[in-house]
């Protein structure tokens, strides 16, 4: 019955989605597209570090990667940002699988893994600093105008759609994953690794996969910010802001469930809008609020929000 | 029963810095057999059990099963080819139910998780889990935990079984049980390697006793000569005699 | 060619040393709690802040704001890890490295609200003081807080193998419960040991002021090397800590003289990974490795 009630509640939530947005104000929308960029990010992320507890600090480098890639490939070649998108999410996956072999393979785990992917999207934000060929500091900026074609669209309201359809799509890859095979894995490496092998599961393989299909992802979010806002720069793309900003919302709404980035992200962007819009001119005092926030959520709420719920969903979708 | 059949470690040895932990061991097991692994404290039991298992990587010596080399494999690829192990100190995937625990090594053999799920359960009541399947591991007392490690070993689907000090915490009735469990186990065809401390199981269950002492093995045969063995008496006793000057 | 590779090493060595005593902080820190401090460069910008305050409002020199600086944060150190990190001692590792995490940002973006992000700079009457060493240029800042952080550094080693104080928080590195055992109040010598970390950095921020801009991101640069110090230098181990800290300076500014740009960045995180990936004990042992 309750089971029922679930899904009632989630086609409602969906229907809303789909149908309200046309009818909401420009700010509103605007909002309602960071949430969900923001639980794009968040679901991307959760893949490896919710599901896999492997706690990245350095996605930024597969979003960095992503929004190069296609702005580079549109503003050099003409390639439409639609297939850059992909070329995007192919090298970022090349370079996750990369940084994941060379840290999986050398037996890094925990804070040592997560010092590690911080040092690689540092290294890559260094690089791109200095590379005249991509911009250096001062970035590239990236044609506005109407073309469904180019990915860009004059008007606010299909870039919330785009972002809906990625959301959804990163939403039934991780639910996906989380009942399959390679969940169970996932989950019994994240309890106990030795363990895990102990009982058959090839932890790396694992891994990796876990890995490359997060990095691939977050590389397309790459691509849609690049194209939203219009400009990329090194700090924006590749700097600590965005890795961090992508993995508050899974860790505040629940590591290691599938809506848990989704509702943490309905959490935290509007607290951040609302701070922002209350102390004018302050800038700080939202990231400031989302320390708070994620000092109070790891010291009374370990499992996220999520965690508030009795869930009857197989722990193998659960974290710890 | 061809010669290529069951375990076969030969010279095995291991080193850990100047620490000679493992000494020029041979160990066979035949299909079906059960075999015992005894010794003091410190004798190199569980050292013996990872390199076998792949957590370790020997410093000499060959490791062979059904005819295989084990050395250089990864402990997942090891278990894939039938050989299974427990772990001394219990290591459930404690945020997972019994069940999960278990369908995580079912996966060995099933590809999908309807498969998994079924074979998990079957395992599950055969170890006698059946009324916790549901239980989060971490509720788990003891004496289930234990029985849960061998459920995931067995989930494995192995050919050879090693059971690391599984009886060690348990009481007198739990004992019996285990001793029964290992007995239904090995009747449907699967063989025992045993580290154990409680004497009297150990010897009513074993075919053979093979006898471990400072990381070098000093007897090998049925466990009544072996338990009579003076080498083995001292060996224990002068452990005691240690002990007890101290 | 010569020149210039001479130039590097004094200019690393002079920076090292505040590395060191930087790294030395996180080290005694990551020894006895077992956390990585995300949060120990965003307490290096407070330092720095302090500084720039009580010399701006009260006109009381960097060097000399030490007296206030170290005590104010050493307390600051204790409360952090006492409402914070204490009662979550027993949540998983990757939580307590967000916890950590969250400081740094509060305490960062509480800066930049407070502050604004406009660089500050402190100059003192010998802010442009130099002199030369056989064509090598040393500035006299420079060399003062390299001075400085190593006699504290130094100070902090004696204090640890000498009082006991120090020895319990030794203790409770090497033997965490046979520290207990023996009647050591851990708690108390947990928040001690944040503190004093806390207070290694705020002062190396202090020693730094007077060439250094201040600004609320300035900590991060600096947390990134003191990882990158204590990784080298083996997690927990004060004096590889310390060395670790020389050879990131050169490291650094040997990167910066033959390297354009912001490459020199890349030597320092080339390092980094590389001594993760193959000796993550640390060049000198005693770390704790994966």
């Amino acid at each position: 019955m309750a089971a029922v009630g679930a899904r009632l509640a989630a086609g409602l939530a969906l229907i809303g989605l789909a149908a309200v947005p046309p009818f909401l104000p420009k700010y509103g929308l605007e909002v309602l597209i960071g949430i969900l960029f923001f639980a794009y990010l968040g679901t991307c992320w959760n893949i490896l570090g919710g599901y896999g507890g492997q706690f990245s600090f350095g996605h930024a480098a597969f979003f960095g990667l992503g929004a190069y890639t296609s702005t580079l490939l549109l503003l050099r070649l003409g390639l439409t940002p639609w297939l850059g998108m992909l070329a995007g999410g192919a090298v970022a996956a090349g370079f996750g699988l990369f940084e994941g072999y060379l840290s999986f393979r050398y037996g890094l785990r925990g804070p040592y893994f997560s010092l590690v992917t911080l040092a690689f999207a540092e290294m890559l934000r260094v690089v791109a600093v200095n590379l005249k060929a991509v911009g250096s500091s001062l970035g590239l900026v990236v044609p506005s105008g109407s073309s469904v074609v180019a990915f860009e669209f004059a008007a606010k309201l299909p870039y919330y759609y785009v972002i809906l359809a990625m959301t959804l799509l990163a939403l039934a890859i991780t639910r996906l994953i989380a009942r399959s095979r390679m969940g169970y894995a996932l989950a019994a490496i994240r309890e106990n690794e030795d363990a895990a092998e102990a009982s058959g599961v090839n932890a790396l393989a694992t891994k990796l996969t876990a890995m490359a299909v997060s990095s691939f992802l977050t590389a397309l979010g790459g691509t849609f910010y690049a194209q939203y806002f219009a400009y990329i720069d090194p700090s924006l793309t590749f700097g600590p802001s965005i890795s961090i900003q992508g993995l508050l919302p899974a860790i505040v709404g629940g590591a290691g469930t599938v809506l848990g980035p989704l509702l943490g992200a309905f959490v935290l962007t509007p607290i951040s809008e609302l701070t922002r819009a209350v102390l004018r001119g302050r800038a700080g005092a939202d990231v400031m609020l989302y320390g708070v926030i994620l000092i109070l959520v790891i010291s009374f709420l370990p499992n996220g929000l999520m965690g508030l719920r009795r869930s009857r969903r197989p722990a193998a979708e659960r974290a710890t | 029963m061809s010669e290529a059949a069951g375990l076969e470690i030969r010279g095995l040895s291991k080193r850990f810095g100047g620490l000679e932990a493992v000494s020029r061991f041979d160990l066979t097991v035949a299909p079906g057999e059960i075999v015992g692994l005894i010794g003091p404290n410190g004798a190199g039991k569980t050292t013996v059990f990872h390199l076998i298992a792949g957590f370790h990587a020997p410093s000499e010596g060959t490791i062979r099963f059904e005819g295989r080399s084990l050395v250089g494999l990864k402990p997942h690829a090891i278990c894939r080819l039938g050989l299974a192990r427990t772990f001394q100190l219990v290591q459930p995937f404690a945020g997972l139910t019994t069940l999960e625990n278990v369908m995580v090594a079912a996966f060995n053999r099933a590809r999908e998780v309807d498969e998994a799920r079924q074979e998990a359960t079957r395992i599950v009541e055969f170890v006698g889990l059946g009324p916790r399947r549901d239980s989060p591991a971490r509720h788990l007392t003891l004496a289930d935990r234990k029985r849960l490690e061998v459920a995931r070993g067995l989930a494995t689907g192995p050919r050879l079984l090693l059971l690391d000090e599984v009886m060690s915490g348990l009481n007198p009735t739990e004992i019996e049980a285990i001793i029964g469990l290992i007995r239904r186990i090995h009747e449907r065809g699967v063989s025992l390697l045993i580290i154990e401390h409680v004497m009297r199981a150990i010897l009513a269950l074993s075919h053979r006793l093979v006898v471990l002492h400072h990381g070098e093995k000093i007897a090998d045969g049925a466990p009544a000569v072996v338990a009579r063995d003076r080498r083995v008496i001292e060996a224990y006793l002068g452990d005691a005699a240690a002990e007890a000057a101290r | 060619m010569t020149w210039l590779f001479l130039q590097a090493v004094v200019s690393g060595l002079l920076l090292g040393g505040v590395y060191g005593l930087v790294a030395s902080g996180l080290s005694l820190i990551f020894g006895v709690l077992r956390i990585i401090n995300f949060a120990h460069g965003a307490v290096m910008m407070l330092g720095m802040y302090t500084s720039y305050w009580l010399f701006v409002l009260l006109g009381l020199d960097p060097y000399a704001s030490i007296l206030v600086t170290g005590p104010l944060f050493f307390a600051i150190g204790v409360v952090i890890q006492r409402v914070v990190i204490e009662p979550n001692r027993a949540a998983a590792e990757h939580n307590q490295l967000l916890l950590t995490l969250g400081v740094a940002l509060v305490f960062e973006n509480l800066a930049l609200v407070l502050w604004q992000g406009d660089f500050r700079t402190v100059r003192t009457s010998y802010s442009g003081a130099s002199f030369l060493v056989a064509d090598v240029l040393v500035e006299v800042p420079r060399l003062i807080a390299a001075a400085g952080a190593v006699m504290i550094a130094l100070a902090l080693w004696a204090f640890l193998h000498t009082t006991d104080a120090g020895k319990a928080i030794r203790a409770l590195s090497e033997e965490p419960e046979g520290a207990a055992l023996v009647g050591i109040d851990v708690a108390r010598v947990r928040g001690f040991a944040f503190g004093i970390g806390s207070a290694c950095v705020a002062v190396a921020g202090a020693l730094v002021t007077p060439f250094f801009y201040v600004a609320p991101d300035v900590g991060e640069s600096f947390n990134i090397m003191a990882f990158v110090v204590v990784v080298l230098g083996g997690m927990g181990n004060f004096l590889g800590a310390l060395l670790g800290g020389f050879i990131v300076g050169l490291a650094e500014s040997l990167g910066a003289a033959f390297l354009p740009g912001s490459l020199k960045q890349l030597v320092v995180f080339g390092l980094f990974v590389v001594v993760l990936l193959l000796r993550p004990q640390g060049l000198f042992g005693g770390g704790r490795g994966r």
